[in-house]
């Protein structure tokens, strides 16, 4: 404890000194030892996110025809029967006019992105489905219904065929059409192009 | 009764006098400001606080458990955004640097949510040695921390960028900008606690609204300035500010520090959610978009004069407004009065303090004349705000986020200010 107190206080010195970022506080760089070990039903409960990898996608399946019929039920009613949204409450979701097609957007505010010519990863359809959709009920959907309605909606805008059955091995290989179109950032590792 | 509050107006000093000697006398002004809307439930327009001729000669109101402002004194946040779930902070109103908790802008993407700050936890896992959950108590005993930065949404300025038009205002254009005094604690003293391991490049953050809103950041900004933050300006969080706790990455655009913070996990890669996919990335002319497009860069706005105002006199004025950047420190700003011929550099008030804004004057001679003023910032990477046509340029029109293009205000010969957007 004697140890601990004496480098609290000459990292407080050095604090008061200056240094702007937030790391240069009265912390020792020790443990202290508060807080309670994570309860691994917890995390396992509160995880549920998914990435490109896939690798935690969860068992279970679903086609798109099965999509089509909970689309109806549960999404048509902000997202349109087409997928056309009423913007800008409830965003577009579907559709692959050529104009907005080859990634045309920074002419043209008003070309509508929509998941078939824009969004990168189709595992991000499945995350944001499952956590945060239908509006009213959101994580109400079983595993199962979200597959179907990921299923739908990629095969609505041509990315897979329609006939397809997604499961965590069949989703985790969809490639998006324009992945490649998104540059990382300097402060994400890639290039700063200002 | 559809009478009585032209009545009231026609003869003031009666009106007042009778009003301030019955029984509402004792209620003070701030209870009388109601007054006239109470006696005409069909009368709209803005009625001028009613307030003694002189209040000197009797006493005032008593003390009461909340502040509230003079009744004359109307700022408040307008709702002003593109989509749903947003308010402004009314920019033209404000002085200084701090913005007040109640005017702090939002945005929301599915709501404010209720939550009991003694059930509400952080829970930090993943690639470290030692997953751990916090209670709200339990991170007030780490060392605290207290700075004050901006928040401001990377959609801010879109409207201008896209269609700048005459009425519009400070709040606007560049509403979607606050800044606070933040108190928490550094997330590289939770990220120690934790035993992060090295193989972790990434971290996501997850917040408890229905949304669960999750982004991807970088562990470099958890080890240099990222704070979890329970207060803003001395006091909670507001609930739209993510009370009880929400991540703090001082400079980064808004979306990205995180309300209602839940859940932090450490892996090795981004998790590309919806908002640093689907949304949250620029688009570039080269047929590309930009993504993880983190920090806020140099911008500033003239808040006074700016429409909807009117220079009622000539003579000397301080032209005066805020300048940030997310990059560092603002190093110089620049004040034109003549629509970008010739630059001034104007005055900063107060400290330089990194990720916050600084407030800026220029004192102005008017002489009645038409002008054209304009704000330009410089910031301490050495970016210089750029004009309209030049980012459009360089962006695209279509772009969707990051816009420091320069702006201002046109000053017509009766005082009457405009906005001016097309630099």
């Amino acid at each position: 404890m004697r140890h601990r107190f004496s480098l609290l206080l000459l990292t407080s010195l050095t604090a008061c000194r200056g240094g702007d970022g937030a790391a240069s506080t009265a912390d020792a760089g020790t443990r202290y030892g508060i807080g309670r070990p994570a309860d691994a039903q917890l995390v396992a409960r509160l995880d549920t996110d998914i990435d490109p990898s896939g690798t935690a996608l969860p068992a279970g399946h679903g086609t798109a025809a099965e999509g089509a019929v909970l689309y109806a039920a549960q999404c048509a009613m902000c997202h349109g029967a087409e997928g056309l949204g009423m913007p800008p409450a409830f965003p577009r979701l579907l559709g692959r006019g050529p104009k907005a097609e080859d990634f045309n957007f920074a002419s043209d505010h008003k070309l509508p992105k929509t998941i078939g010519n824009y969004w990168p990863y189709a595992t991000t359809l499945f995350d944001y489905i499952r956590r945060a959709m239908p509006l009213t009920a959101p994580g109400s959907l079983t595993d199962d219904q979200v597959y179907a309605l990921t299923a739908y909606l990629l095969a609505a805008d041509g990315v897979i065929p329609k006939e397809t059955t997604l499961d965590a091995a069949a989703l985790a290989a969809v490639k998006m059409p324009y992945t490649d179109r998104f540059i990382w950032s300097a402060e994400a590792g890639g290039q700063d192009r200002d | 009764m559809p009478t009585d509050a032209r009545a009231t107006e026609g003869s003031p000093a009666l009106s007042r006098r009778a009003l301030l000697t019955g029984t509402a006398g004792a209620l003070g002004g701030a209870v009388l400001a109601g007054l006239p809307g109470v006696l005409d439930g069909q009368e709209t327009a803005p009625a001028r606080p009613i307030v003694p001729d002189d209040a000197t000669k009797l006493q005032g109101a008593a003390t009461s458990p909340l502040g509230e402002r003079s009744p004359f004194v109307t700022a408040s946040r307008a709702p002003y955004g593109e989509t749903v779930g947003s308010s402004y902070t009314p920019l033209q109103d404000l002085t200084g640097v701090v913005t007040p908790s109640d005017l702090h802008f939002e945005r929301h993407h599915a709501g404010i949510p209720a939550l009991d700050p003694e059930r509400h936890t952080l829970t930090i896992h993943g690639l470290v040695e030692r997953p751990l959950t916090f209670s709200v108590d339990d991170l007030k005993r780490f060392p605290q921390t207290v700075r004050t930065y901006f928040i401001e949404c990377s959609g801010n300025g879109r409207a201008a960028y896209r269609e700048p038009k005459p009425e519009m205002t400070a709040q606007k254009v560049s509403g979607m900008l606050s800044t606070s005094e933040w108190t928490g604690v550094p997330l590289a003293t939770l990220f120690r606690e934790v035993g992060a391991k090295p193989e972790a490049k990434w971290f996501l953050a997850e917040g408890g609204d229905a949304c669960l809103m999750t982004r991807s950041v970088p562990m470099a900004k958890a080890w240099d300035d990222a704070m979890v933050v329970w207060a803003q300006n001395g006091e909670p969080l507001r609930p739209a500010q993510g009370y009880p706790i929400r991540l703090l990455l001082p400079g980064w655009e808004g979306n990205i520090n995180v309300k209602w913070l839940r859940r932090l996990e450490l892996g090795a890669a981004p998790w590309m959610t919806r908002w640093e996919t689907a949304k949250y990335t620029d688009p570039r002319p080269d047929h590309t978009a930009d993504m993880f497009t983190f920090a806020q860069q140099a911008k500033s706005i003239i808040t006074s004069p700016s429409q909807p105002g009117r220079i009622a006199s000539q003579g000397w004025h301080a032209v005066h407004g805020l300048a940030w950047t997310g990059r560092g420190r603002i190093t110089k700003v620049e004040v034109s009065v003549d629509g970008g011929r010739r630059w001034h550099e104007a005055e900063l008030l107060g400290e330089v303090r990194p990720k916050a804004p600084v407030r800026f004057q220029h004192m102005w001679e008017w002489r009645g004349e038409a002008a054209t003023l304009l704000s330009r910032a410089t910031d301490e990477t050495g970016e210089v705000q750029p004009t309209r046509t030049a980012l459009i340029e360089r962006r695209g029109i279509g772009t969707d986020y990051h816009f420091n293009q320069i702006v201002g205000w046109q000053v017509a010969r009766d005082g009457a200010v405009t906005f001016h957007g097309e630099t």
